[in-house]
């Protein structure tokens, strides 16, 4: 069964739902006791990536989540919050993914927020099992994860090229919002719940 | 590369759909959960609920229906109609949508774009601008066009931008229900003087002026309505034109 990391980041009613859809079950986790009841676990997070880190901090479930071998998946926010460091609030991260989170860079021409469909190529990492390379997902965000090769499983570009997807061991994230992805996002869901290691 | 997206946009009155969507297998034209999930089916990028009737009192019933869409939907929706403070846009949040779109409330009350974008990001604030020529300059108008304003209309949306929209809605009330294309001039002008994505609205007709504005604007989307609910214009079929000419979509 899935937990769903519960710090406050942000609406999961989406996510929730698309669970549901799914026949994936799932529940909340508020605590550290929680946190080790569920097989796999979802950080999910919308808006401000500094102040979630303040949220999830007041949780005290930082040392604990870093600690985690099972698989864990952060979404958008979520995801940043896996890396060392955002420009967005100048913000320490959890650091368990040694990669930054910076601002799209509104020199290049391109418009911030970067919202909309964007396809990524993917390495045929088993979180995009069954998802053709050069899909489209729905991205909504104005700060990126910079690509770094050892760590990336996923990437698109806006003005350069991202990190769509990274993972480091048991830890995978995603910039985009697979609850809103339509069928590949989905799959993508369906995927991480069957993730094994 | 980011994808140029096709909106439908959907009327609501007390929570049902309405202006006679014709889709042939719909068992119900009225039911926006079925509605929605047919044109994400079709491959609609996103939606637009248009709350055409939203008071007070019936705000309830607004709510109810975002949450059957949002657990039904897996693309994403933007609500707009009736929205004049944070509280109605949190309860719209909390309820699944992805985005409100404000209009004359902004008009009125332009500190509720910045209220908005501080409490919930700008890429949650939609600002809907309607658009009338009058003695040769763009003015902002109110109520469906009928009700002209003093500002002009690009001066509004850069004060929009600055004050932290997350997108505009651009539809020129000239075009609007002409079927005789967008007004591709004006998107262009904004298109370019903002750095938030513009949604073409209003004069959509035939799969050309989707290409048209495409082609000839830096808009990123374009919203329609009625050609999509009677289906004369297909959405697969408008994105494979679009493919055609190397415009980046979804599919």
């Amino acid at each position: 069964m899935i937990g769903i990391v519960n710090y406050g980041a942000g609406n999961i009613f989406s996510l929730t739902s698309a669970l549901e859809r799914l026949n994936i079950p799932f529940n909340m986790v508020n605590t550290e006791v929680e946190l080790n009841q569920y097989s796999h676990i979802i950080i999910p997070g919308v808006g401000h990536a500094g102040a979630a880190m303040r949220k999830l901090e007041q949780t005290g479930l930082v040392a604990p989540i870093i600690a985690l071998k099972k698989p864990v998946l952060g979404i958008c926010v979520g995801m940043q919050l896996l890396t060392e460091h955002s420009e967005e609030g100048d913000a320490t991260l959890m650091g368990i993914i040694p990669v930054k989170t910076k601002l799209f860079n509104k020199a290049q021409g391109i418009k911030i927020p970067h919202m909309g469909w964007n396809d990524i190529d993917h390495k045929n990492n088993s979180l995009f099992e069954g998802v053709r390379s050069g899909t489209q997902f729905y991205f909504v965000h104005s700060y990126f994860i910079e690509y770094n090769a050892t760590f990336d499983i996923a990437t698109a570009n806006y003005g350069m090229p991202f990190s769509a997807a990274v993972q480091k061991d048991n830890f995978y994230g995603v910039q985009f919002h697979p609850e809103k992805s339509g069928a590949a996002g989905e799959r993508l869901l369906k995927n991480f719940s069957n993730l094994k290691l | 590369m980011l994808s140029k997206r096709i909106i439908p946009c959907l009327d609501v009155k007390d929570g049902r759909t309405v202006k006679g969507v014709n889709f042939v297998d719909l068992k119900d034209a009225g039911d926006p959960v079925e509605l929605a999930w047919q044109y994400a089916e079709q491959g609609a990028d996103e939606l637009v609920f248009l709350d055409i009737t939203a008071t007070h009192e019936r705000r309830g019933t607004t709510i109810e229906m975002v949450k059957s869409v949002a657990r039904q939907l897996n693309i994403p929706f933007t609500i707009g109609g009736g929205i004049t403070s944070v509280a109605d846009a949190e309860a719209l949040l909390n309820a699944g949508a992805d985005k409100i779109s404000i209009n004359s409330a902004a008009v009125r009350n332009p500190q509720l774009i910045e209220d908005l974008a501080k409490a919930f990001g700008v890429q949650f604030v939609v600002v809907a601008v309607d658009t009338k020529l009058v003695d040769g300059h763009n003015m902002v108008h109110l109520n469906g066009g009928r009700l002209i304003t003093e500002l002009e209309t690009e001066h509004w949306i850069l004060q929009a931008t600055n004050l932290g929209a997350g997108e505009i809605l651009l539809t020129s009330m000239d075009h609007d229900g002409t079927k005789n294309g967008f007004d591709c001039k004006l998107l262009d002008t904004i298109a370019r003087s903002v750095n938030i994505p513009v949604i073409a609205s209003g004069g959509a007709g035939k799969v050309e002026h989707f290409t048209e504005v495409f082609l000839e604007t830096g808009v990123d989307a374009a919203l329609a309505a009625s050609v999509f609910h009677f289906s004369e214009i297909p959405i697969p079929f408008l994105k494979q034109e679009l493919k055609k000419h190397n415009i980046p979509v979804r599919l």
